[in-house]
Parts: C-alpha cells; sequence; structure tokens
C-alpha cells in the first residue's frame, strides 16, 4: 500500500538539486517501474528458449541503455564480467557431458562445437542479465529507489540496510584501494603472476573486513544520535514520480512475465 | 538546567575494572568544557556517558547520576537523548549516513527521522548549515568532502536536531592545521550563537585554550585536575598527566626560563 506524500513540485523550499528531475523516459520511469522491466528481461532472457530471449533483451537494452547515455557505463560493467564468460567459454567449450563433435584436437583435449555453442548461448544469457541489472541501477539514483521504497511502506530499517549495502560497494572498493597501497608501501608484491596476487588477498581481506566490523559501532551511535530510532514515519523530502504509465508498464511487465512463463510450462515454445 | 555527572562510575560490559569514574562535572548552556586526558584515560567513555549513550545504547553498568536538565538520562530513548545532546566522534566518515546524494539532504538526515513537516526540516538544515558556516556546501556529495569540511557537516547534521548540548570527541583528531582551524571557529560561533552547552574532547589542547571556557583532565578514569581553562591549561603537573600544555603556554615557559620577562604586552601581541 503506498502512502500519500507531497511531491517534489509541492515543495517549493526545496533547491533543485535536490529536486534533481531525471532527464529522458527511461531516466523518468519510477524505479519500480524499472525493477519490474528489469524482471520482465531477466525471466525472457532465460525462459525463452534458444537465442531469441537472451539476443532480444541484449538489443532493447543496449538501445535504452544508448537513448539515456548510459551504454559506456554498462560496457564497464560487462567488461567486469569478463572473467566469468571466459571461464564458462572454458569450461564447456572442453567439459559439456555428452559433446561428440570435435572442433580439434590437442592432446588429451577435444573442444566441442556443441560446447561452443552453449558456452556462447549461457554467455549470452549471462550478459542479458547483468546488463537488464545493470541499466536499471544505472539509470536509478539510489535515493530515489529509497525514497520509492520507503513510500511503498518499507521501514526505515530496511531502506537504510538496502542503501548502506548499495553504497557500500564504491566505499569498499576506495577501501581495498587505500589498504592495498598501504601493503605495498610496506613491501607486499601484489603485481605480476596470478599466483602473486592471489598471495597478496590474505593481508589484503584482514583490513578490510575487520576495518568495516569496527565502523559499525562507531556508525550504530552515529545513526543513534541522528535520531535514527525515532517512531513514527520519516519525511521523505522528494519522491519519484508514479504515473499511470509508470503503472501501465509494471502490469505489463507482470503479465507478460505471467504469459513467458505459462506458455514455456505449456511447451508451446517449442 | 545541564549536564550533570554526579558519582559517575561505569564499567564497559564484559569489563572486570571501571573504564571510567568517580567524575562530577556540569555542562551549562552556552559554556564550553573541554576535556584532555592522555590515551585510555576515560575520555571517550565520559563523552558516551554524558550524552546518555552509555548504557542506553552500548550496553555496560552504571553507577551514580547523570541528569540532562533534571531528567535522568537513564529514562531516556537514544531518539531522546540525541534531541537534547548531540554527539559527534573523530572520524567523519562514520557519522554520514552514506545514503544520501547532497549536503543538504545529509544535514535533513536527522530532522526526516523525526517526521518533522518538510518546511521545518528545511528550516532547520538552512539553520544548521548557517551556523557551522557551510552554506556553499549543501549540494556537494557528502563522500567527496575533505576531513575538515565532513567534520563540519557532520556537526551540522547533529545541530539540525537543535540539541542543547553537544558532546564532541575529538572532532579535530584527523584533521590538519585548516581543518582545525575551521571546525574551531565553528564550535566557538556555535557556543555563542545558540547557546549549546558544549562537551569538548580534544588533544590539542591549542584549540581548547582558544574557544574552552573550563577545563577538566581526565587520568584513569577520574578528573585529576578541573578549572577554569588558562588556570589549567597552563598547569605544572599538566605534562605529567600525558597532556602537551598549549604552544603559548610553552612559548612563555621557555621566555621566562631564558632570563626574558614574559610581560602582558608581549602575550598580547601573540595571541
Amino acid at each position: 500500500m503506498t502512502v500519500p506524500l507531497p511531491a517534489a513540485a509541492e515543495n517549493p523550499s526545496l533547491p533543485q538539486y535536490v529536486i534533481r528531475e531525471p532527464s529522458g523516459p527511461y531516466r523518468s520511469l519510477n524505479p519500480a517501474t524499472k525493477l519490474s522491466v528489469a524482471a520482465l528481461e531477466v525471466v525472457a532472457a532465460f525462459v525463452i528458449p534458444g537465442w531469441l530471449g537472451p539476443g532480444l533483451v541484449i538489443a532493447v537494452v543496449l538501445v535504452t541503455a544508448a537513448s539515456s547515455r548510459t551504454l559506456r557505463g554498462l560496457v564497464i560493467i560487462g567488461l567486469a564480467a569478463l572473467p566469468l564468460v571466459v571461464s564458462i567459454m572454458v569450461v564447456n567449450l572442453f567439459l559439456l557431458p555428452g559433446a561428440v563433435d570435435p572442433i580439434a584436437r590437442i592432446g588429451p583435449l577435444a573442444p566441442t562445437w556443441s560446447g561452443f555453442w552453449f558456452g556462447l548461448l549461457t554467455t549470452a544469457r549471462l550478459l542479458a542479465f547483468s546488463s537488464a541489472l545493470a541499466l536499471a541501477y544505472l539509470t536509478t539514483p539510489v535515493d530515489d529507489l529509497l525514497a520509492d521504497m520507503s513510500r511503498r511502506g518499507l521501514g526505515r530499517r530496511g531502506v537504510f540496510v538496502v542503501g548502506a549495502a548499495v553504497q557500500m560497494v564504491p566505499r569498499t572498493i576506495e577501501r581495498v584501494g587505500e589498504i592495498m597501497d598501504a601493503q605495498r608501501a610496506r613491501g607486499m608484491d601484489t603485481e605480476g603472476r596470478i599466483w602473486r596476487r592471489a598471495r597478496g588477498v590474505v593481508p589484503l581481506a584482514g583490513p578490510v573486513v575487520f576495518g568495516a566490523l569496527a565502523e559499525v559501532e562507531e556508525r550504530t551511535m552515529a545513526l543513534e544520535s541522528r535520531a535514527f530510532t525515532a517512531p513514527g514515519r520519516q519525511t521523505l523530502l522528494r519522491v519519484p514520480p508514479d504515473r499511470s504509465i509508470d503503472r501501465a508498464l509494471r502490469w505489463l511487465a507482470l503479465v507478460s512475465v505471467a504469459a513467458i512463463v505459462a506458455v514455456r510450462i505449456t511447451g508451446r515454445m517449442g | 538546567m545541564a549536564i550533570e555527572l554526579g558519582s559517575v562510575r561505569y564499567r564497559y560490559a564484559g569489563s572486570s575494572s571501571a573504564a571510567l569514574g568517580p567524575v562530577d562535572l556540569r555542562v551549562e548552556p552556552g559554556r564550553v568544557l573541554g576535556v584532555v586526558g592522555a590515551n585510555e584515560s576515560g575520555k571517550t567513555t565520559l563523552c558516551l556517558v554524558a550524552s546518555g549513550f552509555a548504557p542506553a545504547v552500548v550496553g555496560g553498568r552504571l553507577e551514580g547520576s547523570v541528569q540532562i536538565d533534571g531528567i535522568d538520562a537513564a529514562t531516556l530513548r537514544p531518539h531522546e537523548l540525541a534531541q537534547r545532546c548531540g554527539l559527534l566522534f573523530q572520524n567523519a566518515a562514520t557519522q554520514l549516513s552514506g545514503t544520501t546524494a547532497t549536503v543538504l539532504e545529509e544535514v535533513a538526515f536527522g530532522p526526516c527521522n523525526l517526521g518533522l513537516p518538510v518546511a521545518e526540516v528545511m528550516e532547520r538544515v538552512w539553520w544548521a548549515l548557517r551556523a557551522v558556516g557551510v552554506v556553499a556546501l549543501a549540494p556537494r556529495d557528502p563522500a567527496r568532502l575533505s576531513g575538515g569540511q565532513g567534520q563540519l557537516v557532520a556537526l551540522a547534521s547533529v545541530l539540525a536536531l537543535r540539541p542543547r548540548y553537544l558532546i564532541l570527541d575529538e572532532p579535530t583528531s584527523e584533521l590538519d592545521p585548516a581543518g582545525t582551524a575551521l571546525v574551531a571557529d565553528a564550535l566557538a560561533r556555535v557556543a555563542g550563537e545558540t547557546g549549546a552547552g558544549i562537551l569538548l574532547v580534544e588533544h590539542k589542547t591549542d584549540v581548547l585554550a582558544r574557544i574552552a571556557d573550563e577545563v577538566v583532565v581526565l587520568e584513569g578514569g577520574a578528573v585529576a585536575l578541573a578549572g577554569p581553562a588558562a588556570a589549567v591549561l597552563s598547569d605544572p603537573r599538566l605534562a605529567e598527566l600525558g597532556v602537551e600544555p598549549p604552544a603559548r603556554v610553552l612559548l612563555e615557559r621557555e621566555v621566562r626560563a631564558a632570563g626574558f620577562d614574559w610581560s602582558a604586552g608581549l602575550a598580547e601581541a601573540i595571541g
């Protein structure tokens, strides 16, 4: 159930940099709508058999990313999945069970065409899945998502946990960089061969994990000192709009997911 | 009206010895009480106890009484304590909520938690930003501030709850001289203009010499010295208690030791 709250336009006391009107049709969608569309894309990528599902999703995501100027960010996130893609390809190429159509023989190893195509399809599904979620992430400011969740009735603790978890990613990356620099300054070798890098993980993981745990108590008290546990509903400075097009798109996504699953279950997709 | 600690002793949960006590002290509105002491002397524990957060939030066992404006702190819930006593720690990064995109929204976090109307939230936010002198930072990303700016934003965030008292645990410890000067100026302004009572734990005695009215020196969790700031900070026992006197006091001693006259005029010229 949603609770009526004052919209940004009704709060003239708020400066423009707080209201932050989104630009472009996709960015202007409500965060819940973008998540619903992403969910539909994920279901389509995995449930529609063959190349149609992932191919369609990747095409839609790329066009949307280009129109919402997030293509570069999407490519960077895609590149981060490269090690996973390589491992999927290698495993399927050489170890796909039942594959008997070798491309070539390299000593005891025999990469197969079936493994190659299956690895490629799995990679396409993985990219469709990750790019759909990444697009929603890149086009939705975290505080918009939190405000919308809050409006939809999620408690302030739940909202804070989601917000802190999302924000923790860049902060942890920053902290890892600082600790790595500090360890390098003390002579730790983090460059070169993979086993050297792996050996450097242990002195890195300790400070990252224990440092984060040590901060928890101070952070908890800092939150308490800002009345975080006060009873009643939290004031929201601005709430992302939820227009009729948003509601229509969410219904469409829901019906489409149900239809795809139903058609798949009844075997009409082949 | 004051924060009053009467014969207070405090022991952390799981510890067999008291980290603080016996302590008697008073923080009055509009006055700055400085607290110094060597490491492990109980300064941070004093902050937690005086703000009511120990034992309300961190647990442990408290003996004696902590009264905030005549109300027993033990009867107040954390959000009620927060509206009476603002508590600020050393590390600005852990003070901020980490969920906001601008300094303005970060400062609004506390008032929003109280469920105040948007107009009142904004009124408080601008007031706090002005009191600390950081209005220009309002549109900035809180995660991209310098240490001094971050600490000032954290101070404004606490002030936005309009507490009658501020308990500050080494707010300049991670700051360079420029950042320290920024925070010290802001504290002097807050004490003067808002009438808030401030308990300021600070290693940098130059800061205390500048803004504190009284100073308390802790040793082993108990009060070793207390009195007007000028008298305590020039007390010869300060060094024995692990506290470095302010630069001006050290200079005066050197000048006198060299056989020169430390005249009032010279002292004034040095400032």
